[in-house]
């Protein structure tokens, strides 16, 4: 074969997105506006009047941005990995008939992590524009910040479609996100450094992809030292990248291979 | 040898421990049109995922264009063609976006799949729904999309699973007509049904499953004239009677069956039997009919195709 056919799977993903991509380049514009409003001025107004002494001279907008474009990329994957996995496996059986063409379970697989972080990228792009907007940082500093919004993005794709893929009941996603991705967003040190959580649960937000990416981000646009060595940051969350798929093949093949 | 496109030996598919399907063994030629007549649960549709390479074969021996579906899955399914018993369009796409995906993932180019496209909408009448978005349409259109969409990388072999399951006659007999000009074109044509007159109408030749085996096999023609007599008398009679008179009208004919709402005598010579059931009883309705592969089923399994 002359291409690769995950690119067939990522093509394909494309040409659904085609459909729809007005809205959602729309509301991937309007909801960091919104939040950065509400949050990082609306709110900031009131924590900037006494901030930790560590963070002399930031704004709260500045703090909150950088961490929720990881927290966007973050939720972005996640929902990929639920809605998109049901929908192909359950709701739309259109990942069975692509399995019926040349395409493999590996290949279904990785066009879709492909596409996922085709996703993550685009609104990741679009929130650094945003904070650009707000002059929180100038634009190639915040367009640098993508680059842990992505790794975040994948991260959390991959693991959770394995995780769809392993309990195969729409019933499931909804309690995922729950009791998962929104404990995640609002206690990875996107709103406040992880060191105010008590201290049991400072391991837990050390241990989530969402806070190495926000660390990285947030030293990228406020330059800061980040908390933990990038390479460490990055490297796990390529690993979990790598989890995700791989604990994803072996279902995936079970639900449309039987 | 003539030349064998799929043949299996003691072909076995396992869920668990369950059987679906139970060491069968049957061979496809080229160009021959070849069915798999049964009813639901029979194992039709886990032996067509097994020739699509798609399941994995539990044990004995398939081999799909000379090739190994365990080795070679992605080659395999390059040249087929395949309707999935269950609709699995994209439905929010257009027709025309449905087939330009899936020739995609068939590596083609995409001049060569519009072209393809013009051509197979054509070929279903169905120019006119081109740019329509597949919910729109009936569930006949979506199934002769879904007839073009399995054709557009050109099969040498084409597997339908249930082409007309669930569509009403008219729908049912524009896809006949589709299937058979296919058929006349030379295409390989492998068809599940649970309809006797699909596999009448479709079949140069079947097998007949049941709970998993391969219980006869050959021509509808020859499976009618071999498994059951030529005539066919259906006698309904009013409720409860057809038990008190079941004993009675066995020596009508060569056999006779009784059904839940109606008996049937098998027979040479139907008017005689017509002419002895009026002697003798007071059915409500009598029906002379010329038995079918439904007859053959009964007769080999002793159930209907269609419950
Ligand atoms: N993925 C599966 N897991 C477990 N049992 C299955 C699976 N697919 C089919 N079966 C069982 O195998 C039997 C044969 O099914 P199938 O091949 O679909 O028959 P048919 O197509 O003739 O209706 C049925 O009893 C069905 O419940
Ligand atoms: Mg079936």
């Amino acid at each position: 074969m002359a291409t690769p056919l995950a690119l067939r799977v990522f093509e394909a993903e494309a040409r659904v997105y085609k459909r729809t991509w007005r809205g959602s380049v729309f509301s991937s514009f309007l909801n960091p506006v919104l939040y950065l409003l509400a949050m990082g001025v609306g709110l900031g107004t009131l924590v900037d009047a006494n901030l930790p002494p560590e963070l002399e001279g930031v704004s709260y907008l500045s703090f909150l941005a950088p961490g929720l474009l990881v927290a966007t990329a973050m939720q972005t994957g996640a929902g990929e990995g639920a809605w998109k996995v049901m929908g192909g496996i359950k709701w739309l059986q259109t990942w069975k008939a692509r399995l019926a063409t040349p395409i493999g379970t590996k290949s279904l697989l990785g066009g879709h992590l492909l596409w996922s972080g085709a996703r993550v990228l685009m609104v990741s792009v679009i929130f650094a524009i945003v904070i650009a907007i707000f002059r929180v940082s100038p634009l190639w500093q915040s367009l640098l910040a993508v680059f842990p919004a992505l790794l975040v993005g994948m991260a959390m794709a991959s693991l959770t479609t394995a995780f769809t893929l392993h309990t195969r009941t729409e019933a499931a996603l909804p309690m995922y996100f729950r009791f998962v991705v929104i404990p995640m967003f609002l206690f990875s040190g996107v709103f406040f450094p992880i060191e105010q959580l008590p201290n049991w649960l400072q391991p837990v937000a050390l241990v989530t992809p969402l806070y190495h990416g926000v660390e990285m981000a947030r030293a990228i646009v406020l330059g800061l030292e980040p908390a933990v060595a990038p390479w460490v940051s990055i490297l796990y969350l390529t690993a979990l990248t790598v989890l995700g798929a791989a604990l994803s093949i072996r279902p995936l093949r079970s639900e449309l291979k039987p | 040898m003539s030349d064998v496109l799929i043949r299996a030996q003691s072909l076995v598919k396992k869920f668990d421990d369950f059987v679906a399907v139970d060491s069968i063994d049957f061979e496809v030629s080229q160009g021959e049109s070849f069915g798999f007549l049964g009813p639901n649960g029979a194992g039709k549709t886990s032996t067509m995922r097994m020739i699509e390479a798609v399941s994995p074969v539990t044990s004995g021996s398939l081999s799909v264009l000379g090739l190994d579906p365990a080795d070679e899955g992605p080659r395999i399914r390059s040249r087929l063609g395949v309707v999935p018993q269950e609709n699995n369009l994209d439905e929010e796409l257009t027709v025309y976006d449905n087939l330009m995906m899936y020739g995609r993932y068939f590596d083609l180019d995409r001049d060569v799949i519009r072209e393809r496209i013009d051509e197979l909408l054509d070929f279903v009448q169905l120019e006119d729904k081109r740019d329509s978005k597949v919910s729109a349409l009936s569930g006949g259109m979506k199934r002769r999309v879904i007839i073009a969409r399995g054709l557009i990388n050109e099969p040498e072999v084409y597997i339908l699973d249930e082409p007309t399951t669930g569509l009403d006659p008219q729908a049912r007999h524009v896809l006949w007509d589709r299937l058979y000009r296919l058929k006349q074109r030379g295409v390989t044509l492998i068809i599940t049904t649970h309809y006797m007159d699909e596999a009448e109408q479709l079949c140069d030749r079947l097998v007949v499953m049941d709970k998993g085996k391969i219980v006869a096999e050959g021509s509808p023609r020859y499976l009618i004239e071999t498994y059951t007599p030529r005539d066919v008398v259906e006698l309904r009679f009013p409720v409860g009677v057809l038990e008190q008179v079941a004993s009675s009208i066995e020596d009508l004919g060569d056999r006779t069956e009784i059904l839940a709402d109606r008996a049937l005598v098998y027979t040479d010579d139907a008017e005689k039997t017509v002419a002895m059931v009026a002697d003798r009883h007071e059915p409500e309705t009598v029906l002379a009919r010329r038995s079918t592969l439904e007859d053959v089923f009964l007769r080999l399994t002793g159930r209907s195709l269609v419950e």
